[in-house]
């Protein structure tokens, strides 16, 4: 007991030398940034290298799905939102009705989805109407379309998240996913089902793809197969691209406006690639 | 002149204790009233939970909100299909999941459990019991979410390989990181059942030349049949909301499957998944806060049979409540 007792002592002490902090004087700015679960890191890495340069801006960087930062900005909850899908006509009738404000979408970055499947797997390409009839449940072995037979284990994203919106809207036609379609939490859980699991197939931003293999898409079977690489997102070929987007109610202004300029300068750009997404301009 | 004084000293005193009387039954009323107040406000938070949360399901109940109704979560197909251009809310292949990973995380925790309650109430040293009661209820402290990602990560890998399963995320791999959660809960409630035994029933059977196992297996564990009965309830509601264990651990396809080796979609796992983006006040958002109440009072009509089952075994034992 008498041992643990300065620590007792020195516990408050901490506290008020925590508050005793010089207060940040008054040309503070907080900017909060809420919205995409693919865009996250890149959002918190866009914060964190801004933050250092900036010493007066304080960055709040946050996930929980475009869905949910499209409804912060319409709230006001949230001063930038990330968002890996264009805002929906309601949504933006929704912040206009109740913010009497227009959403301005900024592009900040392109992101490609990949195709992601085990490592083991002879697979090194397939069409558009293959991936799409796969994840429709049309076709439900490796050996239809070239590969060891076995059972086509599907991974994808929650009904919540704007890659599942993405992928169901450009890649299955707007159709359903079959009821045994594994919905995981989150795309790093699913790299790292198909990184175990030698029948799985999965889909998710290409920034994610570590010990997997991505597989090369042909738009359809007379075309050759395209890569998800830098420049087949730039110059359009690669099938399953998409931009990323940043969200303001009304123009950005202020701090959020330098902020943005910044993210869309070289040195924000540069980010862009670090994280495995595309600068809209390439290198 | 003299007595007259002892008498006045008497009512001094009497005086004194009077008023310090006086002020304890007022501090005790205080006191009361203060509690009174406080279980109140528990009680009141809980309802209105449950009423703002019944609230956003209502609309289901007299009508159709974007084709969503109290009928649409019965009406074959048997699908889960809620973001569809042809919306489908059939909770069954939600409600069948959540009963088979509840069903297989009770087949795994209860025993266990229950051997274990038995053991340090009826056999270990006090030296042991010391060290794995407070243990096990230990495992009560680790966020379910850590056990989810064990799940997610280590289980997954190690059922697979194990047993060649297709599924990685199933019921089974669900199933056995929920049982971990449930395990403390069963086990606390029920060696509280057992050492409440009174003594009495120990020395009657020993005396009577049963064994130590005898006593406890035939004697003890009947006694306190009520109170391990309220422990399985009570864990079995806690395995039903359960979310994050299922969410990271299931799989989430929502397929009409009996098997414990399927992929599985639970209720409270569907809520937590989907409820980030669905548009305020729609069929969806409806339908999931119907979901929500649901499990509201499955859970609570479960604690409160547990709750029951405890009175009832009280009464069994001391004859009072």
């Amino acid at each position: 007991m008498t041992k643990k007792f300065p620590f007792l002592i020195l516990l408050p002490a901490v506290l008020l030398l925590g508050t005793g902090c010089p207060a940040p004087q008054s040309e503070h700015q907080t900017i909060t940034i809420k919205g995409s679960d693919t865009m996250v890191q890149l959002g918190q890495q866009w914060a964190e290298h801004y933050m250092k340069e900036h010493p007066d801006v304080t960055i709040q960087v946050t996930a929980g799905g475009s869905g949910n930062g499209i409804a912060a900005l319409i709230d006001g909850t949230t001063q930038i939102c990330q968002a890996s899908r264009s805002m929906k006509d309601a949504e933006k009738e929704s912040l206009k009705t109740k913010r009497n404000l227009e959403a301005v979408e900024t592009p900040v970055a392109l992101d490609a989805l990949a195709v992601y499947v085990n490592k083991e797997n002879p697979i090194k390409t397939l069409t558009m109407e293959q991936i799409g009839k796969i994840y429709l449940g049309e076709i439900t072995d490796w050996k239809d379309v070239g590969g060891t037979p076995g059972n086509i284990v599907l991974y994808g994203r929650e009904n919540s998240s704007g890659t599942y919106d993405y992928f169901k809207e450009h890649v299955l036609g707007g159709k359903d996913f079959p009821a045994k379609y594994q919905a995981l939490p989150g795309t790093g859980a699913v790299v790292n089902a198909v990184a175990q699991d030698k029948r799985g197939i999965g889909y998710g931003g290409i920034g994610y793809a570590t010990d997997i293999k991505t597989i090369g898409i042909a738009k359809d079977a007379q075309e050759t197969a395209i890569e998800p690489s830098m420049a087949n997102v730039l110059n359009g070929s690669y099938p399953i691209s998409r931009q990323l987007y940043w969200y303001t109610a009304g123009p950005p202004e202020g701090a959020v406006k330098a902020l943005l300029d910044w993210v869309l300068g070289p040195e924000g750009q540069k980010v862009v690639s670090e994280k495995g997404f595309y600068p809209l301009k390439g290198d | 002149m003299r007595s007259s004084q002892v008498v006045s000293q008497l009512l001094r005193v009497s005086d004194m204790t009077n008023r310090h009387l006086r002020r304890r039954q007022f501090l005790d009323r205080a006191a009361e009233a203060l509690i009174l107040v406080f279980a109140s406000i528990a009680i009141a938070i809980i309802f209105l939970i449950f009423v703002y949360v019944g609230r956003e399901a209502l609309p289901l109940l007299w009508g159709n909100v974007d084709g969503a109704s109290i009928g649409s979560t019965i009406r074959p197909p048997a699908e889960w299909q809620p973001v569809s251009s042809s919306p489908r809310y059939n909770v069954i292949p939600l409600l069948l999941g959540t009963l088979k990973i509840t069903f297989i995380a009770m087949l795994f925790g209860t025993p266990l459990a229950l051997g274990a309650a038995l053991y340090t109430s009826e056999f270990a040293p006090v030296r042991i019991r010391e060290w794995v009661k407070p243990a096990i209820e230990l495992l009560a402290g680790i966020p379910s979410v850590v056990m989810g990602f064990f799940a997610l990560i280590v289980l997954a890998s190690w059922l697979q390989t194990q047993f060649g399963l297709e599924f990685r995320f199933n019921a089974l791999n669900a199933g056995l990181a929920l049982a971990l959660a449930i395990i403390p809960i069963i086990y606390t409630v029920s060696e509280d059942a057992l050492t409440a035994v009174p003594n009495h029933y120990r020395e009657a059977s020993l005396a009577l030349g049963a064994s130590k196992i005898q006593t406890a297996v035939r004697v003890v564990f009947p006694a306190a049949m009520p109170g391990i009965g309220a422990a399985m309830i009570l864990g079995f509601g806690r395995a039903i909301g359960e979310t994050m264990i299922v969410l990271m651990a299931s799989g989430n396809a929502a397929i009409m499957s009996l098997s414990p080796v399927a992929s599985t979609r639970t209720l409270s796992a569907t809520v937590a998944a989907e409820l980030g983006e669905v548009v305020f006040g729609g069929g969806h958002y409806r339908v999931l806060f119907f979901l929500g109440t649901l499990l509201f009072v499955v859970t609570s009509v479960l604690n409160w049979i547990g709750d029951r089952y405890n009175r009832r075994m009280r009464k069994k034992l001391f004859g009072t409540e």
